[in-house]
């Protein structure tokens, strides 16, 4: 998170660096409904942290736990008494196996998307500004992997990578690998669109011009422009790979059971139940995603429409004028320069 | 993923130079290299998932081992030529791929381009099922969002559209089944006909394999509504994932346009709201949805794995999950030349039209 807090470009550079933190400035130039997504996504994504964070001391069991003092775990029985949501077809408590299920899923959300940005951004901006045939064929191989169903993609990898191994650890790398391998096009092609757009720009024509090397220009014009997005992209791609880690889970691929709590695997075992009208074991799982994935996409979707004077809410006040907006404008950041509303 | 990020919203004005000046020479060789780059992209797909499938061992060890005793495993192998070099093995393929020839099945011995057939047949059913339903929900609800917007309507079709997002194919199907089949008892829980509807169709002379289409041709009444109400739940589960994408498209394309002068023209002559949102500021929004529309069928097809597993579909996804359990590989290469041939050429078609569109996007 820390790359977050010198790559956005905000209104006014002389704030203090608090309110000038992505989430902290977006929330100040948020309003109304805006600021209710934000807030409640902010509220979602804050309880998932913590209960990835506090599971041990929340969870009543383990998450490979099938008995205790007083014997085995009863199999599929309904949600009450010493398990609060009720138990699954494996013996497993279902409430501990959904609380264990938040660190699996962050620590794949943090390995995935750290991995990816890495490559996605240096290769997406080394692409677009050398352009020739180095672009043409990261483009091909790119857009080969990026149009191809993600989930495919991930499938193969988790094959080839995990190949029966069953540890903790080395579930989460594979499954983690695998998101990685389907982000790093995206990133790629976003950073990439933006290092072209942004070549054109005067900025790095006169950069070009007062004799400034294409390190230079590359680092410091382009790619604090081009990764004015990335905290979007970055609270987007943490929510899709919750859903890739799940859909890999759902299929099989995932992380044993008995090595970490996966809800997706949970889904997967559930599966069966629904017919016979079992539904804790597969709808507190199922919620704990949607959980999840709705608060990371309701962060980045607030941010995504507060970088985009479009769709940002009509507050036209600016306390300090235009004065401190002009400067962001000049900077060429974002859609403001194509912009000629009033 | 991208496909949640909105796409700028239409910017009408590129349209018109396009139209004045003729694109000249440029847009025809664009488009042949563009075509030209169909093959490349099959081929990186091709060898990535040859090599990665081979890293594991050779498909007989896979589907066989533990079942056959070495020696018959070793006399398998060497008969099937999987002890060879590897990239002999590898030029052989692909010889094989440009004749047709897609191999046979290691685990049911089948065909794999009679497979391919059989199980795209269904695929395509579903994915047609899901498009409509993404339309239908999300084009008028993208409307109405962009209407009412920053208004309550607004404010529950938004969370709404991320909700559908949210929500994996898998779990909202789930949700689907226990409701509407196990509590409800309205519809079937799983599958893509009954038993006796099934037999009647595939009876039928030269069947296209899309059981709605078939069901049709034989005026078969009973057997229409059968299908009909095996396919609303997989439809609305995978339709929906698409139809907040959709909505979420539509909303920020027509917020777009509606601030465009000519919208506000309009107004000022007295159009009513209505008209403007559906008529004047609706159609230019339309053009990025046609391009998104296309690059949705990477998502569908992802989602059709998890959409025909959930429902037992029998389509390319159900059975691609069930080779891939089985190691299989023959199989799983056939159905990923499929899909990356699909992919490909949807995304050619795409890049043209982004072209026509828009003369920047050409390099």
């Amino acid at each position: 998170m820390s790359a977050n807090t010198t790559i956005e470009p905000v209104a006014n550079p002389r704030a203090p660096l608090f309110r000038r933190l992505p989430v902290v400035s977006h929330f100040n130039k948020s309003m109304g409904l805006q600021r209710f997504m934000l807030v409640v996504g902010l509220v979602l994504t804050g309880i998932f942290l913590l209960t990835a964070l506090a599971a041990p001391l929340l969870a009543p069991y383990g998450f490979a736990q099938l008995s205790d003092a007083d014997g085995s775990f009863p199999t599929q029985q309904a949600p009450g008494g010493k398990h609060l949501l009720g138990t699954t077809v494996g013996g497993y408590d279902v409430l501990s196996r959904v609380i264990w299920g938040t660190q699996t899923a962050l620590l794949v959300i943090i390995v995935a998307v750290v991995l990816s940005i890495f490559a996605g951004v240096i290769l997406g901006l080394v692409s677009g500004y050398i352009g020739g045939w180095l672009d043409r064929i990261l483009v091909v191989v790119a857009d080969a992997i990026y149009a191809f169903p993600s989930l495919l993609v991930a499938i193969v990898m988790a094959i080839v990578i995990s190949g029966g191994q069953s540890s903790l650890f080395g579930g989460i790398l594979a499954a983690a690998i695998s998101i990685t391998v389907v982000f790093i096009p995206q990133y790629f092609r976003v950073i990439r669109a933006e290092t072209i757009r942004l070549k054109a720009e005067p900025f790095v024509e006169s950069a070009k011009v007062v004799g400034a090397s294409n390190v230079r220009i590359m680092t410091r014009h382009i790619y604090r422009n081009a990764t004015r997005t990335l905290p979007l992209i970055f609270t987007l791609n943490a929510s899709e790979s919750i859903l890739t880690l799940a859909g890999l889970g759902f299929l099989g691929f995932g992380i044993e059971p008995s090595s970490a709590a996966e809800w997706g695997f949970d889904l997967n075992k559930a599966l069966a139940d629904t017919t016979s009208g079992i539904w804790w074991t597969g709808l507190f799982p199922g919620l704990a995603i949607v959980w999840t994935v709705l608060g990371l996409t309701l962060v980045g979707e607030s941010i995504n429409d507060l970088n985009d004077p479009r769709l940002r809410g009509r507050k036209r006040t600016n306390r300090k004028g235009s004065a401190a907006a002009a400067p962001a404008a000049a900077n060429g950041s974002g859609p403001a320069t194509e912009l000629s509303n009033p | 993923m991208t496909t949640l990020i909105d796409a700028p919203p239409s910017d009408a004005d590129a349209l018109l130079p396009l139209k004045k000046k003729q694109a000249g020479g440029g847009l025809g060789q664009y488009i042949l290299v563009r075509f030209l780059l169909i093959f490349p992209t099959i081929l990186i797909l091709v060898t990535m998932v040859f090599f990665l499938m081979r890293i594991t061992g050779d498909p007989i060890t896979a589907a066989m081992g533990g079942r056959l005793p070495p020696e018959q495993l070793q006399e398998r192998i060497h008969a099937a030529g999987y002890d060879r070099p590897l990239m002999m093995q590898y030029f052989e393929y692909l010889g094989q791929l440009v004749t047709g020839n897609f191999g046979t099945t290691l685990s049911d011995n089948r065909k794999v381009t009679e497979m391919l057939t059989t199980y795209g047949a269904a695929t395509l059913e579903l994915s047609i099922n899901a498009i409509i339903v993404a339309l239908l929900v999300g084009i008028p609800l993208g409307m109405v969002a962009a209407h009412r917007r920053d208004h309550l309507p607004d404010a529950v079709l938004r969370i709404l559209a991320i909700l559908f997002y949210a929500t994996p194919v898998f779990f909202a199907g789930m949700l689907l089944k226990l409701v509407f089949s196990v509590w409800l008892g309205w519809l079937p829980v799983a599958g893509r006909a009954g038993t006796r509807t099934e037999l009647s169709l595939t009876a039928l002379q030269a069947p296209t394999g899309i059981y709605w289409l078939d069901a049709l041709r034989s005026g078969n009444m009973a057997a229409l509504s059968d299908v009909m109400s095996h396919a609303v739940l997989p439809a609305l589960a995978l339709g929906l994932l698409t139809a907040g994408v959709f909505l979420r498209l539509v909303r920020t394309n027509v917020i777009g346009t509606l601030g465009k002068d000519y919208v506000e023209a309009g107004r000022s002559r007295g159009v009513s709201e209505f008209r403007l949102v559906t008529k004047h500021a609706y159609k230019p929004a339309l053009i990025p949805i046609i391009t998104v529309m296309g690059l949705q069928i990477a998502v569908l097809l992802g989602g059709a794995v998890l959409t025909e597993t959930t429902f037992e579909w029998k389509g390319l996804g159900f059975q691609l999950a069930n080779y891939l359990t089985a190691r299989d590989f023959v199989a799983v290469q056939g159905i990923v030349v499929l899909l990356a041939v699909i992919v490909a050429v949807t995304n050619f078609i795409v890049d043209i039209i982004a072209a026509l569109i828009d003369p920047r996007v050409r390099y």
